[in-house]
């Protein structure tokens, strides 16, 4: 074989992703880095909701104990087995460490046991890659904004697997002030989606929430400020006996996350020249904030790109295509590949 | 019939391939508990040192608990991918009764206490007749004196093993009044061969679960299930 073969360019390459950095149990078979042949997520949402947020123990408990189920679908879903694999991907980080070592503990064994070259995956490059799996034509360089419950990055994707961070968030992820303003407001947990349906019956300028702006760091955020705007509001409401509008708190909110999430992405498409703009990760399934995003792109004449919803939240699917171009890279983990729990971008 | 064995469930981490009545090799590390990045390629020493064809193997048993909650999921997730891969069944093996299998054939009670927290061991007491391992009290998560009290009664010579000794030696010397001694380095910590003879004999009564169905034994809740439990309790009151 040439190297050229080794690396599997110009043939086909089908990868066996796992992805359990967080509270999804998930495995797919992608095939070259493009074509999703199985996608098998197990969501534990109903077990964390009970205690307002993911709980890391109850989330690694039930990876280990779906892990193999899920592998199994994804290779019957696909009409395949291990095979027809070529290659074996897996997050290692960021994520909860308990959660990522199942994944790892596993795919590791698998690739062990059969031979197969094993990919180590950096989650949120795994998010990006969801856009290749929809838009054939997507290819570096993109701006990227990735919003999740974990993770808020404004990222420069120069090539395939080479990432220029311009902007991350100093306190809380987007979704994490998803989360604690739907709990402050009586929604419960998963906040994201309950904040977006609720604010469709409220008016996004009834309370004006500020828009934190990063003197040191043009494109970082903060949520954190926002959510004790939020907060106060409410005592204050409470203390002048005001009634709350639950919805008009909510959209309010969800405009003040949007406006700065755009007008991030709006002056880096700028400064950037950039005719490509991604959004990526579960916030980005937010219909207001794609919408917006949308309108941005259109104004600045940019390509505007999005993972479906089922490709926005924690998947393998995402995993596989980001491995697929690490795999021929020549990019390979050995088997004392670890959980790296505050991984960064560009650093594997 | 051979049996593929591994045990993470404490500060070591050992594997070892059994056959047919033998140990073919064992590879054990009580060191740093960086069982993520060296349990795999202390098997693949193994495998290689023994030139092992891992599909030759009959079952693979793991460590399923009680234990570290990560160490036991580093080594069940371990089986459980290798067992997929090789299309095997997995036994799961009680950690502490494993532990006991360490003194195989001793007249004295056998106690092992793992070191389980918050003041608390991982034990269980043991012995043997007619040549086999009897339980007389079931692993568990206890507090120190709990089983110490049980110990006492049974009016025995005790042999206690396990990384709980050091944890818990003031202790059982102050307040135990059965003769007592400690088990010596060879035996007195996980040994993933142990854990493939108590595997073999639970294979042969058929007790092997498919590999999708293992997870491992905690013997306790998570900390927030706890915390809610408690909290539960505390409104009934």
């Amino acid at each position: 074989m040439t190297m050229n073969e080794q690396l599997g360019k110009g043939r086909t390459v089908r990868i066996l992703a796992i992805e359990s950095s967080c509270d999804e149990t998930a495995a797919a078979v992608v095939e070259n880095g493009r074509s999703v042949l199985s996608n098998i997520i197990y969501s534990q949402i109903a077990d964390h909701t009970l205690y307002g947020g993911v709980v890391p123990e109850i989330a690694s408990r039930r990876h280990i104990e779906k892990i193999n189920q899920v592998i199994e679908q994804a290779l019957s879903d696909a009409g395949m087995t291990l095979d027809d694999m070529d290659a074996v991907a897996v997050t290692y980080g960021p994520g909860l460490v308990g959660a990522l070592l199942v994944g790892v503990a596993a795919a590791k064994a698998i690739s062990y046991a059969r031979q197969l070259p094993l990919v180590g995956v950096h989650h949120i490059e795994g998010h990006i890659s969801a856009n290749y799996i929809e838009n054939p034509e997507l290819e570096p360089p993109f701006l990227c904004l990735v919003v999740s419950g974990g993770h808020t990055h404004l990222v420069k994707v120069t090539d395939y697997g080479k990432y220029q961070i311009l902007g991350r968030t100093r306190d809380d992820a987007a979704g994490e002030a998803f989360d604690k303003v739907a709990r402050a407001i009586g929604l419960g947990y998963p906040g994201g989606p309950k904040i977006e349906k609720v604010s469709h019956e409220g008016k996004p300028d009834a309370i004006a929430f500020p828009r934190a702006k990063i003197a040191d760091g043009e494109y970082d955020f903060s949520f954190s400020g926002l959510k004790s705007a939020v907060l106060n509001y409410l005592n204050g409401c409470r203390m002048k006996n005001i009634p709350i509008v639950q919805a008009d708190v909510a959209a309010s909110f969800q405009q003040s996350v949007t406006d700065v999430l755009v007008e991030h992405a709006r002056n880096a498409v700028r400064e950037y020249h950039m005719d490509k703009f991604a959004v990526a990760g579960g916030v980005a399934s937010n219909g207001t904030i794609r919408a917006a995003m949308e309108q941005m792109c259109i104004q600045e004449g940019v390509h505007f790109y999005h993972p479906s919803p089922l490709l926005c939240t924690d998947n393998a699917a995402m995993i596989g295509a980001a491995a697929y171009y690490d795999f021929i890279a020549g990019k390979r983990a050995g088997l004392d590949l670890n959980a790296v729990p505050n991984l960064k971008l560009g650093e594997s | 019939m051979k049996i593929l064995a591994l045990d993470s469930s404490g500060l070591v981490a050992s594997v070892a391939v059994t056959e047919n009545g033998q140990l073919l090799g064992e590879y054990t590390i009580n060191y740093k508990k960086t069982h993520s990045q060296t349990l795999l390629p202390m098997l693949d020493e193994l495998v290689r040192m023994t030139e092992l064809d891992l599909k030759t193997v009959d079952v693979i048993a793991v460590a399923a608990g009680p234990g570290s909650f990560t160490g036991l999921r580093i080594g069940s997730a371990t089986a459980k991918g290798l067992a997929l891969a090789l299309d095997k069944k997995i036994v799961s093996v009680p950690t502490v009764d494993a532990l006991a299998c360490n003194l195989w054939g001793s007249s004295d009670i056998i106690c092992p206490l793992m070191d389980a927290r918050r003041q608390q061991t991982y034990t269980g007491l043991y012995e043997f007749t007619d040549g086999m391992l009897h339980t007389i009290l079931p692993q568990c998560a206890v507090a120190i004196s709990e089983i110490i009290e049980k110990a006492d009664k049974l009016n025995r010579k005790i042999t206690f093993l396990g990384d709980g000794v050091p944890v818990f030696e003031e202790y059982i010397k102050t307040h135990i009044s059965v003769p007592f001694a400690f088990a010596p380095a060879h035996c007195n910590r996980q040994r993933a061969a142990g854990v493939a003879v108590l595997g073999e004999i639970l294979y042969r009564e058929g007790k092997a679960e498919d590999a999708k169905d293992h997870k491992p034994e905690y013997l306790r809740l998570s900390q927030a299930e706890r915390e809610r439990q408690e909290k539960e309790r505390s409104f009934q009151i």
